[in-house]
């Protein structure tokens, strides 16, 4: 009574087919990931060493280390980093718990999809515009953190928010019923409930600004720069920047020193990303509701 | 033992019966913990609102800078239908753009013919027929092609995928629309993804269930019931990816040869419009008519883009609240 009919056969065999084609189509996705590694890997770890991670640049970028680009780098991402987390927590925190559903809820919402599809060319035309010239702080270590802030802010509102909302309701109603405040029990119970679902989000943040070069190109980053930079005013080199510069602007430069650029620079963001991946895997292991 | 306890509850409950009920009890006291709250509730609405300053800011600011050349400098028919990019000629400047938008255009074209077929397919697998450990470690594997910066990307295009090209198809540049388009079908590809695979998750297990109730296999569900309902988010998933390879700035500058040309086939090298923003606006003169072009570009990039990002808004919030 149960046999498999014809159709029945056609329609496992249609299924399978379509099942291995997308597995095939996602594969094909993902590979380049695992080549890309490999070629950075292969072709570039002979130029990473010690020294390279440590030494300036000589012979006008064609030989020498990185380590101006490699500070400047830590210096843009701590300084956005600084400005955009405790800005886009609170907006988070506004949208998750305080913001009513209205006209002025839904605008906020939309410019913050529109701030995070901007291209990045045009946030480096608004920092140029608004902190170089305007607010008058020259092409620094400042101008270009604060652009990389603005372009970061969605980032780190939405995940926030996300982690925020995953706090049971029920906990607010409960601090609420023992007398606390809307910001006591975001205080002592949203907040640390969410704590690593933000961290998380944090990480990611530095893994992108670490890999931008479009919006510090006019407002901080520069070519070349003989010193370490000392100061939030000062100009610096950058690590993304660097990869672009010596692959494209600078004559004679040995093969193997873009690719070991490429890869010290992917290898800092992959190992981040793969710390917010692991956070989060455990967090949701740990998870008592 | 118990009757030691219910003494010390007693004798703290009647230590200060009349400041516990003074503090606590009078719903309209308005104590330290009260100003704390409305201090914290202005402040993270100011953090709430810095989206729609910033926003209008960086508007504001391009704007400015835009503006006076195209209502003084500006030929807007020369702007939108001639090819000669030439801002630095010494006789005589011109601003004509479009080979500039073809170029994006077909960089932007040939990513998507790429990269909506292979993402909507692994949304596919990932949310529909992938389980446990596979989907989890694809999933995961997506999100680090995310993270692969534009740089990079410029990078692979610029000495691996360039010296590919010209073996495969024996061209002599390999720095073209095809490189480019592959490098951002590469980059939207997880954008397309990730916001499809949350499209079809968005559609409720009750419509699968319903469907599986009447014999139908998995394919079959896939095709009739969870794609119908989840067209207007996958549509919004492709737009998105769309803002995203239309946006991209670095791997395109570096992928895609830079020169200006209006393509006529995928092995021609083109500029798009944010490169060439990139590419000039180091060498320009603060409020020169160049500087002020390249600021006109950037509205026309600011425009589009809100004007994608806007309708793939519409399409993607259109499933959440539809069910």
């Amino acid at each position: 009574m149960f046999e498999a009919t014809s159709l029945n056969r056609r329609n496992r065999r249609v299924e399978w087919l379509f099942s291995a084609l997308f597995f095939l189509m996602t594969v094909l996705l993902v590979v380049p990931v695992a080549l890309i590694l490999g070629v950075l890997v292969i072709k570039g770890q002979s130029a990473v060493t010690w020294g390279f991670l440590t030494g300036m640049p000589t012979q006008g970028m064609t030989a020498g280390g990185i380590l101006p680009a490699l500070l400047g780098t830590i210096w843009l991402v701590g300084g956005s980093i600084l400005a955009t987390v405790p800005l886009g927590v609170a907006a988070a925190i506004y949208l998750s718990e305080y913001a009513p559903d209205n006209w002025l809820t839904r605008v906020i919402n939309l410019a913050i999809i529109n701030l995070a599809g901007v291209p990045s060319i045009v946030h480096a035309l608004f920092g140029l515009g608004a902190f170089v010239l305007f607010a008058r702080l020259g092409t620094s270590i400042l101008a270009a953190s604060l652009t990389l802030a603005v372009m970061n802010l969605p980032v780190v509102i939405v995940a926030t928010k996300e982690s925020l909302q995953s706090v049971p309701w029920a906990f607010r109603e409960a601090c609420w019923s023992l007398g606390a405040t809307r910001w006591q029990a975001i205080r002592r119970v949203v907040l640390p409930n969410s704590l690593s679902g933000i961290l998380t989000g944090v990480i990611l943040t530095v893994s992108r600004a670490a890999g931008e070069t479009a919006p510090i190109m006019f407002t901080g980053a520069v070519f070349y720069s003989p010193f370490l930079p000392q100061g939030i005013l000062d100009e610096t080199m950058a690590l993304a920047l660097h990869l672009f510069v010596i692959s494209t602007q600078v004559p004679g430069v040995p093969e193997n020193l873009p690719y070991g650029v490429a890869l010290v620079l992917i290898t800092m963001v992959l190992a981040m990303n793969a710390t917010s991946v692991a956070f989060r895997v455990h967090l949701r292991g740990k998870k008592k509701w | 033992m118990q009757p030691d306890a219910t003494l010390a509850v007693a004798s703290t409950s009647s230590a200060s019966p009349r400041k516990g009920l003074e503090r606590h009890g009078d719903l309209n006291s308005r104590d330290s913990a009260w100003y704390q709250d409305k201090a914290v509730a202005a402040i993270v609405f100011a953090g709430g609102v810095s989206a729609i300053v910033f926003i209008l800011a960086i508007f504001i600011f391009i704007a400015k800078e835009g503006t006076g050349f195209i209502l003084h400098t500006l030929d807007l028919k020369e702007f939108l239908t001639s090819p000669a990019w030439r801002p630095t000629s010494e006789r005589q400047p011109t601003y004509g753009t479009l080979a500039l938008i073809l170029g994006t255009a077909s960089v932007t074209g040939l990513a998507m013919v790429v990269a909506v077929p292979f993402s909507l397919g692994a949304a596919i697998f990932i949310g529909e027929f992938a389980k446990g450990k596979l989907r989890e470690s694809l999933k995961i594997l997506v999100e680090l092609l995310a993270a692969i910066p534009s740089v990079v990307w410029g990078f692979i295009g610029l000495s691996i995928l360039n010296s590919l090209i010209i073996r495969v198809f024996h061209v002599p540049v390999g720095l073209n629309v095809l490189n480019a388009g592959i490098i951002l079908a590469l980059m939207a590809a997880p954008v397309i993804t990730t916001i499809a695979e949350d499209a079809l998750k968005a559609v409720p297990d009750t419509y699968r269930e319903a469907a599986e109730a009447m014999g139908a296999t998995r394919w079959q569900i896939v095709v009739k019931v969870v794609l119908p309902a989840a067209k207007n988010g996958l549509l919004g998933a492709v737009l998105l990816g769309v803002g995203r390879a239309f946006g991209e700035t670095m791997a395109v500058l570096m992928a895609s040869g830079h020169s200006i040309n209006i393509p006529h086939s995928v092995f021609d090298s083109v500029r798009a419009l944010t490169a060439t923003i990139a590419a000039e606006l180091g060498e320009t003169a603060r409020g020169s008519d160049h500087y002020r072009a390249l600021f006109t570009l950037g509205i026309l990039l600011f425009a589009v883009t809100f004007i994608i990002n806007l309708a793939a808004d519409v399409f993607v919030r259109g499933v959440k609240r539809g069910r």
